[in-house]
């Protein structure tokens, strides 16, 4: 019998491998975008299954959102990271440090 | 075999395959294979929802992401030209931190989340068949009634995204000429020719001492 458990535990753990890929992947930059997006499939996860378990349709209405949302976020992620390698050869992090931050 | 031990063996193989692919999104060396790996991921999530009978997700999952999302990232990482020896600086140095947040993240929120407590929620009956729709209608009626300014809202930040997306990759060559025809409207005559008033006037007639003598 699944219980609400099962899927909050599966979403926990997909957002401690998106921490642990934000860790490991200091350099790459396509790579932590891509951790960004396994975070934002964790708490989906979560919100659909309140949503099914409780009953109430908000969660699967603010998922949709979430998807439009970072659909957008990817979009525009992905043209910075364009427009930052014709304009700098690089993609590592290490090398994007002329704003002395 | 009842429906329930066959629900919770799909459940657990969805959800192996599915943190299996995460784990290798971000330990793959190459990144296209990383990519492809997270097709895998949202594609087995896209599996767990319809287990959870969130059908119009379920589908959405799979085409915004898979269909839209990750092939905007394939494009991308085979357009860049990077080295993948040069990434990878740094993946053992860092290996054991991340491990270590990650792990003590996870205890944190396992204790936290109550794993009995949640046990009592078991799967009850599907809230959108209860109320006599399909998932798809029961998600329609809150969005098209009570989330309706959300709704707008979410479609502005798409057209945002676009023209966004758009402006930031617009590149304007220097070495090509190109017509702007704003500029060619707003031209000024005056700027262009200036007619001189002046009487008419014979060119000056040949010196003899200018003139080769034969």
């Amino acid at each position: 019998m699944i219980s609400l458990a099962h899927y909050i535990v599966l979403g926990a753990v997909l957002f401690c491998i998106a921490v642990a890929g934000l860790f490991i992947n200091r350099k790459n930059v396509i790579v932590l975008l891509m951790s960004i997006e396994l975070m934002l499939l964790a708490v989906n996860m979560n919100f659909v299954a309140f949503s099914r378990f409780l009953g109430d349709v908000s969660g699967q209405v603010f998922v949709f959102f979430i998807l439009t949302v970072a659909a957008a976020e990817a979009a525009i992620g992905l043209a910075i990271l364009v427009l930052l390698f014709r304009n700098r050869s690089t993609i590592n992090i290490a090398d994007i440090d002329s704003m002395k931050g | 075999m009842n429906p329930q031990t066959l629900q919770l063996i799909c459940f657990y193989a969805f959800s192996f395959v599915t943190v299996a692919a995460a784990l290798s999104v971000i330990s793959l060396k190459n990144t296209v294979h990383a990519v492809l790996a997270l097709v895998l991921t949202f594609f087995s999530a896209a599996c767990l929802w319809l287990l959870l009978e969130a059908e119009f997700l379920a589908l959405a999952l799979i085409v915004v992401y898979v269909g839209a999302v990750m092939v905007l990232f394939l494009f991308v990482v085979m357009m860049l030209d990077i080295d993948q020896e040069k990434m990878r600086e740094g993946f053992v140095k860092f290996l054991p931190v991340g491990l270590i947040v990650a792990v003590v993240m996870l205890v944190e929120m396992l204790g936290l989340v109550g794993v009995r407590a949640m046990n009592a929620h078991v799967l009850g009956e599907n809230p959108a068949v209860a109320a006599g729709m399909s998932n798809t209608e029961w998600l329609g009626h809150a969005l098209y009634t009570t989330f309706l300014l959300p709704f707008e809202i979410a479609a502005l930040i798409l057209t945002v995204g676009v023209v966004a997306a758009v402006a930031l990759t617009l590149r304007e060559r220097r070495d090509a000429r190109y017509e702007t025809p704003s500029q060619q409207v707003r031209v000024d005559p005056r700027n262009r020719v200036r007619i001189v008033k002046m009487a008419a006037v014979r060119p000056d007639e040949p010196t003899a001492s200018q003139e080769p003598q034969p």
